[in-house]
């Protein structure tokens, strides 16, 4: 039996894609970006976190358990046995229809605002078959699709999901494969290569770059990046997403170090700068994604 | 604004709300010389009309709009034949924190004097008091229900087209007519319809002497200012007030000026809860605005002038006080005069004009506490139209709130109403229909869901006054299936609410016999027609409605015992219940498990939403269709302005895991934090209660300004409110404020004076509200941006 292992659905997600969607999560990423919103998202299996301000030290777990940053010798009863919720399971196995008939319940603000399913990570081609097949049935609904991928994957893959997706969300880094490495764990070529051959077959994709200060909001890289997108025929718009430290609490949570502590979100002023990198080689360019 | 708005503006919200004595005085004055000499109704029309006739007339300066219920702006009257102050209540209203009213002491000893002797046991509260059963005196005294009209009138009530078409001697020639067609051989009631007319015809003299006296006063104003420009517009207010509303107005100043003598009547009558209010303002203003622009008469600026003054009017017109005090069931100002906008025409038209976008200018740029307003969308209302109200919305007063003007049509015709008078019918008050200047529909009180499943859970007794206030349902120890309980719920429901209605039928004959409202009964088809009283039946349509508060907290409640108790088999039901009766002390991870391991209401989940869909048909059954004693029927609404604030504090703690005294969730909103998955979700849950057979629910969303940044923000804004009015939902508002900054303004209220939230069906400055209030709205969900 097909499943997949969503750790998170979001409904009335504005950011994105177009319109009112839910964005159905995936766990597991190849990558491993120190800026990731969603680290509980990188390990592809299923784990428990303990969300210490919702604790009410109900005595059912230790003290010595409750200074741990991990989640040890606790399993599926004690998530249900737990008051407050403060013991979480993260990922759930789902089956594609269940998903589909799940997230279909916000149909009627897809249908008035334009909007629809976003398929997020997590690295969604981690789980190509599964997202395909989910794609697949919410196009066949109707439903306007939208596929947000880091480009690390199969081609095959990539293409096979992408074709079922009305829109595809595709972000990019860091263009020197030496600093991407560095970065996220893996080089870029994949990434790059992927883009072009996508850029081929499919008519509506989005370049996302995330804005981080420090790590490859640098000139070069920006222009690079604007070069390279310029270079690839059919893409129109490019989504800047300013660095946002969002993911530091989690990062405690599951008891690992964040490197980017201390730094801060991009101004205002360095954004609309960077966005006049692109937006001067013909690129529509939103900050935010928000159109 | 204008130089002259802003000033009256500033003077209005500068202005101390106090009590006035002089209507007291004047109709105790009134009732000594001539009770017993006439017909009631005639009566009440000569009292209305001494009034009319000797209060002391304001006319303030720069005004345009003229006329005020008091000597002042703020300066309440009181309504001593209805429900008479004592000295104790006048002290406490005076030196109270919150909501307070400025009396002199020169007041408090004239009722000592004069008022409180003579109207002691004759106010029709205290009659009602003497004529109530021990068993609804028992109820309401447990915090079952409330009762609107024990000291206020029966209002809720709106004007339509008809005044802009015809002055007071037009409607006296029609009641003419229908005295010189009364039939004393056959008619065993002609005598009354007779006493009846008379009385609406004094009522209408009343109202035209009310305006030639503001003419006079404007005449003798203009002949002292040394002001040219002022002599002009004081002349011209002079030439209005001859004008009306003894004839149909001319042109936009006469229209406006006309509605506002009309409603100053309706409200000096009586002291009608609510107010009274314009309807839908744009139409009717529309004609007089093209008019005026064509003739050069008029123009946009001169207009919207002329507008503002006319909301700094609402303004000034601060809610009469309650008696008893405490004002735990609605400690506010405002008066609930609502301004319809949009919406559809008679012949089914959209609506809008362009006196609505210059309404939505003006609401956003005034910030008044009154009057309330609201856009009545239908599928014909322009997205330009909606998205203008929306960028007001945005910027945090919670006006206007968005109704569906589809689905008022088709409660209305389920009510038996004709298309056309659905259609000029709309929103009053916080939430509710009605066929406007056609339809008496009276709010009747606010019902206690969640006390009724205590009852049911201690078989019928109230632990808090120690009596049997419910049916006796049994030991719920002996209720082996969840089914029993809802059985036991249903059955204190019924009990309660033939209590409620049994004492509610008594109240509406006393208004009926011994407090008819000539004027208003004038303004409202078919009163004259009939020979009859608004308050007896005279209206074309005749509704009383009963205000269910708690679905959220009813629902929750029930899901937990469902799942808890008959599922997974945690407690048994009296332990249980033992739990809940000591506030769940040295229960907390319990108290936890039923906040956060149980099915809720407002997530789309139709486990518990199912469980709301229970309920509400069982409400719906148990009251609509009753008759009341108009010739109309009971009718089933879900709204619960601050009520749920004092129905929380007379409950024990409940199974959803609110503790003993805790708000329970307002409107039809799931409670407070309650709602993990979005706004979506919410509006999903709420829509799955089948609006249409209410007359009106209510439903808050809290939202960060984040999340309605940009054009894209309004977008979204406007996708949600499209979507839940596509699946039939009644009526949305919002309050765009973070929780922070309402916490700031709580602890530091000084720096946040003029901070106005959404609190139900109506704004209301924040730091004017109860405490308790102040946490609830703190505690409502807040929706963020994704």
């Amino acid at each position: 039996m097909l499943t997949g292992l969503v750790f998170n659905v979001q409904r009335f997600s504005t950011h994105d894609g177009p319109g009112v969607r839910t964005t159905v999560f995936m766990k597991g990423c190849p990558l491993c970006c120190a800026w990731c919103h969603n680290p509980e998202s990188q390990s592809a299996s299923p784990e428990l976190v303990r969300l210490r301000h919702l604790c009410m030290s109900c005595g059912r777990c230790t003290e010595d358990e409750l200074d741990s940053p991990v989640v040890i010798d606790r399993n599926e009863d004690d998530v249900e046995a737990c008051p407050t919720g403060a013991l979480q399971g993260v990922g759930e196995r789902i089956e594609p229809l269940a998903l589909v008939t799940s997230v279909l319940r916000d149909r009627i603000f897809f249908d008035e605002s334009g909007g629809g399913v976003t398929i997020s990570g997590g690295e969604p081609l981690v789980q190509a078959a599964f997202v395909t097949e989910v794609l697949r049935r919410l196009r066949a609904e109707g439903v306007h699709t939208a596929l947000d991928t880091c480009g690390f994957g199969r081609w095959p893959d990539l293409r096979g999901a992408a074709e079922h997706a009305s829109l595809v969300l595709y972000d990019l880094k860091l263009m020197d494969p030496a600093r991407h490495k560095a970065a996220t764990g893996v080089s870029n070529d994949v990434i790059l290569d992927n883009l072009r051959a996508l850029a081929g077959v499919h008519p509506a994709i989005w370049i996302r770059i995330p804005v981080i200060p420090g790590v490859n909001d640098d000139d070069a890289n920006i222009e690079a990046a604007a070069d390279f997108v310029r270079s690839v025929p059919g893409i129109r718009q490019v989504d800047l997403l300013p660095y946002h430290p969002t993911g530091e609490a989690k990062f405690a949570r599951l008891g690992l170090d964040y490197a980017l502590h201390g730094t801060t979100p991009p101004e205002q002023g360095r954004l609309d700068t960077l966005a006049a990198t692109f937006r001067d080689r013909g690129l529509l360019t939103t900050i935010g994604g928000h159109a | 604004m204008t130089a002259r708005t802003e000033r009256l503006r500033l003077a209005s919200l500068d202005a101390i709300p106090s009590i006035s004595g002089e209507r007291a005085a004047i109709t105790t004055a009134f009732y000594k010389a001539q009770m017993g000499r006439h017909s009631t109704p005639v009566l009440r029309a000569m009292n209305f009309y001494a009034i009319c006739d000797s209060k002391t007339l304001w006319m303030g300066d720069a005004e345009l709009i003229v006329g005020e219920r008091g000597p002042a702006p703020k300066a309440v009257p009181t309504y001593p034949e209805l429900t008479c102050h004592s000295a104790e209540d006048l002290r406490i209203l005076d030196s109270r924190p919150k909501t307070q009213y400025k009396v002199n002491p020169a007041v408090i000893a004239e009722y000592e004097r004069e008022i409180i002797p003579f109207w002691r046991g004759r106010s029709l509260r205290d009659q009602m008091f003497g004529e109530l059963p021990q068993e609804w005196l028992d109820a309401y005294a447990a915090g079952c229900f409330t009762e609107f009209m024990e000291q206020r009138a029966p209002g809720h009530t709106v004007a339509d087209g008809k005044l802009y078409r015809k002055g007071m001697l037009d409607f006296k020639a029609d009641i003419a007519k229908a005295e010189a067609a009364l039939d004393f051989e056959r008619d065993p009631e002609a005598l009354d319809k007779r006493e009846q007319l008379r009385a609406m015809s004094i009522a209408c003299d009343a109202v035209i002497r009310f305006a030639e006296r503001h003419a006079e006063l404007a005449e003798v104003e203009a002949s002292r200012t040394q002001d040219g420009a002022r002599r002009k517009e004081l002349l011209k207010v002079a030439d209005a007030c001859r004008r009306v509303p003894a004839r149909a107005p001319r042109d936009f100043h006469e229209a406006l000026q006309y509605y506002w003598f009309c409603h100053l009547a309706v409200i000096t009558e009586l002291n009608g809860w609510d107010a009274f209010s314009p309807g839908h303002l744009d139409q009717h203003l529309g004609p007089f605005y093209e008019a005026g622009l064509a003739a050069g008469t008029l123009t946009r600026e001169s207009a919207r002038e002329l507008l503002e003054c006319f909301f700094i009017k609402f303004n000034n017109h601060t809610a009469p006080p309650k008696v008893g005090v405490t004002a735990a069931e609605s400690g506010t100002y405002t008066d609930f005069a609502n301004i319809n906008l949009a919406g559809l025409l008679r012949d089914g038209r959209d609506g809008s004009n362009e006196v609505t976008r210059l309404l939505l200018d003006i609401i956003d740029e005034m910030h008044l506490l009154q009057p309330s307003s609201n856009l009545q969308v239908s599928r014909k209302t322009p997205d330009a139209v909606l998205k203008h109200a929306l960028r007001v919305i945005r910027n945090g007063y919670g006006f206007p709130s968005l109704f569906n003007a589809d689905a008022v049509v088709e409660e209305q015709l389920r009510q038996g109403k004709t298309l056309e008078d659905a259609r000029e019918g709309g929103c009053s008050g916080c939430v509710e229909v009605g066929a406007f200047g056609k339809e008496a529909y009276i709010l009747t009180g606010y019902f206690n869901l969640m006390k009724m499943l205590e009852l049911a859970l201690h078989d019928g007794f109230d632990v808090r006054t120690g009596k049997y206030i419910g049916a006796r349902t049994g030991d719920p120890a002996a209720f082996g299936t969840f089914d029993d309980v809802f059985a036991a719920f249903e059955a204190q429901v019924r009990h309660v609410l033939d209590i409620k209605i049994r004492g509610n039928q008594l109240i509406e004959r006393l208004y009926a016999t011994r407090m008819p409202h000539t004027f208003l009964s004038v303004i409202t088809d078919d009163c004259i027609a009939k020979g009859k009283d608004y308050n007896a039946g005279g209206a074309r349509y005749n509704n009383t409605f009963i205000q269910a508060v708690g679905i959220g907290s009813i629902t929750d409640s029930l899901s937990a015992l469902k799942e808890l108790v008959y599922e997974r088999g945690d407690a048994p039901l009296p332990r249980l219940i033992e739990m809940l009766d000591a506030d769940f002390s040295g229960q907390e991870p319990l108290r936890q498990r039923l906040l956060n391991k149980t099915h809720k209401y407002g997530n789309d989940d139709d486990y518990a939403d199912d469980l709301m869909r229970r309920t509400f048909r069982m409400l719906f059954e148990a009251i609509d269709g009753r008759p009341n004693t108009k010739g109309g029927a009971y009718r089933l609404e879900m709204l619960p302005t601050t009520c749920h604030v004092y129905f929380g504090e007379v409950c024990l703690a409940s199974a959803d895991g609110r503790g003993e005294g805790q708000p329970v969730s307002e409107g039809i909103s799931p409670v407070q934090g309650a709602d993990r998955h979005g706004p979506t979700a919410v509006l999903k849950s709420a829509s799955k209660m089948d609006h249409i057979k209410t007359g009106g629910t209510l439903l808050n969303m809290k939202f960060t300004p984040a999340l309605l940044e940009g054009d894209g923000g309004i977008d979204n804004l406007h996708s949600l409110v499209r979507a839940y009015f596509k699946l039939d939902g009644h009526h949305m508002q919002f309050n765009v404020v973070t929780a922070e900054l309402l916490r700031q303004a709580k602890a530091d209220p000084a720096s946040h004076r003029d901070l106005i939230v959404r609190v139900a069906g109506y704004s209301d400055y924040f730091c004017d509200l109860s405490e308790a209030l102040q946490d609830e709205i703190i505690r409502r969900t807040e929706h963020t941006a994704f």
